[in-house]
């Protein structure tokens, strides 16, 4: 049976009353803001916790707020397949130097995602085993989905280098 | 049997260059670089109902080392640019290029940072092909002024 949102909220926040910053539910869908820091520790108790089980992190990204708020968010989309509940997780990281602990420990499936966040918005997830850009050619400078990034500002140097192995 | 019996015991003369590019022209090898949904309708021309092989041209190779004709189908990004370019290079020629769609052609809707704004920055295109995508026609009357050109080159 899946809970309730606000029996889910009440359980989180019950165990993490400092790390949680605030909860909103919008149109039945429940959203935790979570103090960066506290990030890994409160995803192993959603996963590990038997009424939670939230087995499944359908999707991380990040969100470009610095010009309003100073800050970047990385969100975390959770699902539980054996209780059927949704869970979403907003981490505001300082926009200046953003960066927070790694759930690649907790859900394998963040590898990637965190490696895309931070080719994107240039986010560093602190203990990732293997954090590289991931879409961006190696050559590419910058992370393009920040709002400060120009929309045409393409790299056509990643043309001309590339495609030869000896470099020529 | 065929000819023969239409023109009996007989001598045709011709140039060799028309010779050459006749055979060119009607035995085109196409290396498909299908991108995006513009492949969908270049899958279709190799098709029973738009029927390429009727011009010659509906052997598909997958290895450039096999091929003559490229044809770029889809958005072709920077990091895919690099590949097209190589693949271009391993191509033996004579070659010709065909740039399928708007985003071959220019980018298309995507004018941002990822996309390439039109596949002759990239390696030398002999059609632009409209459309978004094109119809089979459209791509297949792309493969007759390929012809076309063929025909009118000189060894």
């Amino acid at each position: 049976m899946p809970m309730k949102n606000e029996d889910l909220a009440a359980l989180i926040k019950t165990r993490f009353p400092e790390a949680i910053m605030g909860a909103n539910i919008f149109r039945n869908e429940l959203t935790l803001t979570v103090q960066k820091d506290a990030l890994a520790e409160v995803a192993r108790f959603l996963k590990e916790n038997e009424d939670l089980d939230f087995d499944f992190l359908s999707d991380l990204c990040g969100v470009d707020r610095a010009e309003t708020d100073d800050v970047f968010e990385v969100v975390y989309h959770l699902y539980s397949l054996s209780k059927n509940h949704r869970l979403r997780l907003k981490a505001p990281v300082p926009s200046d130097a953003p960066g927070l602990p790694t759930v690649t420990g907790v859900w394998k499936t963040a590898n990637w995602h965190e490696r895309e966040t931070y080719d994107m918005f240039g986010i560093t997830f602190h203990g990732h085993p293997d954090l590289r850009k991931i879409l961006t050619p190696d050559d590419f400078e910058g992370h393009p989905l920040r709002k400060d990034y120009p929309l045409d500002g393409r790299q056509p140097a990643t043309l001309r280098d590339s495609y030869r192995k000896d470099g020529a | 049997m065929g000819l023969e019996s239409h023109l009996g015991d007989n001598i045709l003369t011709t140039t060799l260059t028309a010779m050459v590019n006749w055979s060119r022209a009607s035995s085109l090898w196409p290396m498909p670089f299908g991108l995006a949904c513009c492949a969908i309708e270049m899958m279709a021309v190799v098709a029973p109902r738009y029927d390429l092989a009727r011009f010659g041209a509906e052997v598909f190779r997958f290895s450039p080392r096999q091929s003559d004709l490229m044809i770029v189908a889809g958005t072709l990004t920077y990091k895919m640019a690099s590949v097209a370019r190589k693949i271009y290079d391993q191509m033996p020629e004579p070659k010709w290029v065909i740039a399928m769609g708007a985003c071959a052609i220019s980018g298309g809707v995507y004018n941002t940072y990822s996309v390439v704004q039109g596949l002759d920055q990239v390696v030398p295109v002999d059609v632009f092909l409209p459309g978004c995508p094109p119809r089979p026609e459209a791509l297949i009357h792309a493969i007759m002024e390929i012809q076309k050109k063929i025909k009118k080159e000189t060894l």
